[in-house]
């Protein structure tokens, strides 16, 4: 195991470059917290249960992901600022498939 | 002008527990809380859920842990402003504070204990072009009074428990209801979704799907609203009284920020783990709407940090006083109800 690299565009457009750990049971919201890439309090508010869409991100690179489940598809159909590739930060699981995934926050609703 | 020793703000699970903690020092409590219900975040978020990691128990429901947490403090007859969000904070000439709710109810304590978790929940509002002019003139995110809805024709939009369940309501008392959201499928309970397939068959409620709300029509108040169906871009104008928008809840710091206590990290400061006092004396913070260093946002870390918040506001209310404590195995729990919990005590007998 080792880690993976993650690019990560804030809310304000700043570009955030950062190692994450394969090997922690870890997410990308999580990640998008214990680098304080946004300020606490504004990703993850339900803690990642897919049950607020604060960690509603933009995936921007062509990685194959794992398929939302029905209820990250239903959180995200009533979330704002909806884009095709919208994803829940907290249901993407860091592997190592996902070594150079580029992704952006989506904007606070 | 409500008056009590300890005013809590926030009845999510570690505020409901501070007002056993006082009770056992004899101390009387009353909460405000913006939501409707007790039980914060776990009433509101994630009834359903378990959590793992409370002391004693394997497994619990938040919801049955809300349920368990009001039956413990039952005894303790706490007092509940429910619905109404504290807004401001003042102290007295003599020392004690007065918290003012956005309704305008008063409240005055020795204590403050802010239990306000991430904030107060505020409703999320849809990004639609000149909304906010139209609030209160025919747009609402909450439903207060479903009685003004009589004879009205309502739009409602959202893909939730509240969106169904609101639609379901309405149906028997508007003039027409019109359920509008962006897919075809919707995340409420089983029984809400046949519940509205049925009045939509009936005819009693019209379904729009999956299909955005793109635009309010109207002069001074609310006349129309114009929706676009996703798939096949087609657009539709309805005529309507009131536009409901249900999308949810996102908690937000709100005015507490503007009571000068030091915040980090949209957290107020406490600094020290003695007591979880901030920054104004007599105005403690506790849960997860507190920040200190090593701090963890566990409803278990709350339980903790309610119980010593206590013993402090113990001494601030009777500083001549010195408590003495007592196990509740040993001393029992004794009600403001008069009623008493005690161990039974053990048969003593001679062998012979």
């Amino acid at each position: 195991m080792s880690d993976v690299t993650l690019h990560i565009t804030d809310r304000q457009g700043q570009l955030h470059t950062v190692e994450a750990p394969t090997d922690m049971n870890i997410n990308l919201m999580e990640i998008i917290r214990s680098y304080e890439i946004e300020p606490e309090g504004t990703v993850g508010i339900c803690g990642g249960m897919a049950m607020c869409a604060s960690c509603q991100c933009y995936i921007e690179s062509d990685h194959e992901l794992s398929a939302p489940s029905d209820e990250e598809e239903a959180m995200l159909s009533e979330a704002f600022h909806l884009k095709e590739n919208s994803r829940l930060g907290c249901q993407l699981h860091i592997t190592e498939a996902l070594d150079g995934l580029r992704v952006t926050i989506a904007p606070e609703s | 002008m409500i008056t009590t020793d300890i005013l809590i703000i926030g009845a999510g699970p570690t505020g409901l527990f501070a007002v056993f903690e006082a009770g056992l020092l004899q101390l009387k409590c009353h909460l405000i809380d913006a939501l409707g219900q007790a039980g914060g975040q776990c009433s509101e978020l994630y009834p359903k859920k378990p959590i793992y990691d409370i002391p004693g128990f394997p497994e619990v429901l938040a919801g049955d842990l809300v349920d368990n947490l009001m039956q413990q403090i039952a005894p303790f007859q706490p007092g509940f402003t429910l619905g109404e969000r504290a807004e401001t904070l003042e102290r007295t000439e003599d020392d004690f504070f007065i918290v003012t709710t956005n309704k305008g109810t008063k409240h005055k304590a020795k204590v403050v204990a802010i239990a306000g978790g991430l904030g107060s929940f505020e409703p999320k509002k849809p990004e639609i072009e000149g909304i906010e002019h139209y609030e209160d003139k025919g747009v609402a995110y909450l439903i207060k009074e479903p009685e003004q809805y009589r004879g009205k024709r309502v739009v409602i939009a959202g893909g939730g428990d509240s969106a169904l369940d609101w639609s379901i309501f309405l149906a028997n008392i508007a003039s027409e209801v019109h359920l509008i959201h962006r897919r075809n499928e919707f995340r409420g309970a089983l029984d809400s979704v046949e519940k509205v397939i049925e009045l939509k068959k009936a005819g009693k409620i019209k379904v729009y799907t999956p299909s955005e709300v793109t635009e309010i029509k109207g002069k001074d108040a609310l006349e129309a609203i114009m929706l676009d169906n996703v798939q096949t871009g087609l657009s539709t104008e309805i005529g309507c009284d009131a536009f409901i928008p249900l999308f949810g809840l996102s908690p937000k710091l709100g005015p507490l920020s503007d009571w000068g206590l030091e915040i980090e990290k949209n957290a107020i400061k406490v600094d020290n783990t003695y007591d979880y006092q901030t920054n104004i004396e007599g105005v403690y913070a506790i849960g997860d709407v507190n920040t200190y260093p090593g701090k963890l946002k566990l409803i278990l870390c709350g339980f903790h940090e309610a119980t010593l918040m206590c013993q402090s506001a113990y001494q601030r209310i009777h500083p001549d006083k010195k408590y003495v404590m007592k196990y509740t195995t040993v001393g029992g729990v004794t009600g403001f109800d008069g009623s008493k919990k005690e161990a039974p005590k053990a048969v003593v007998k001679t062998l012979d």
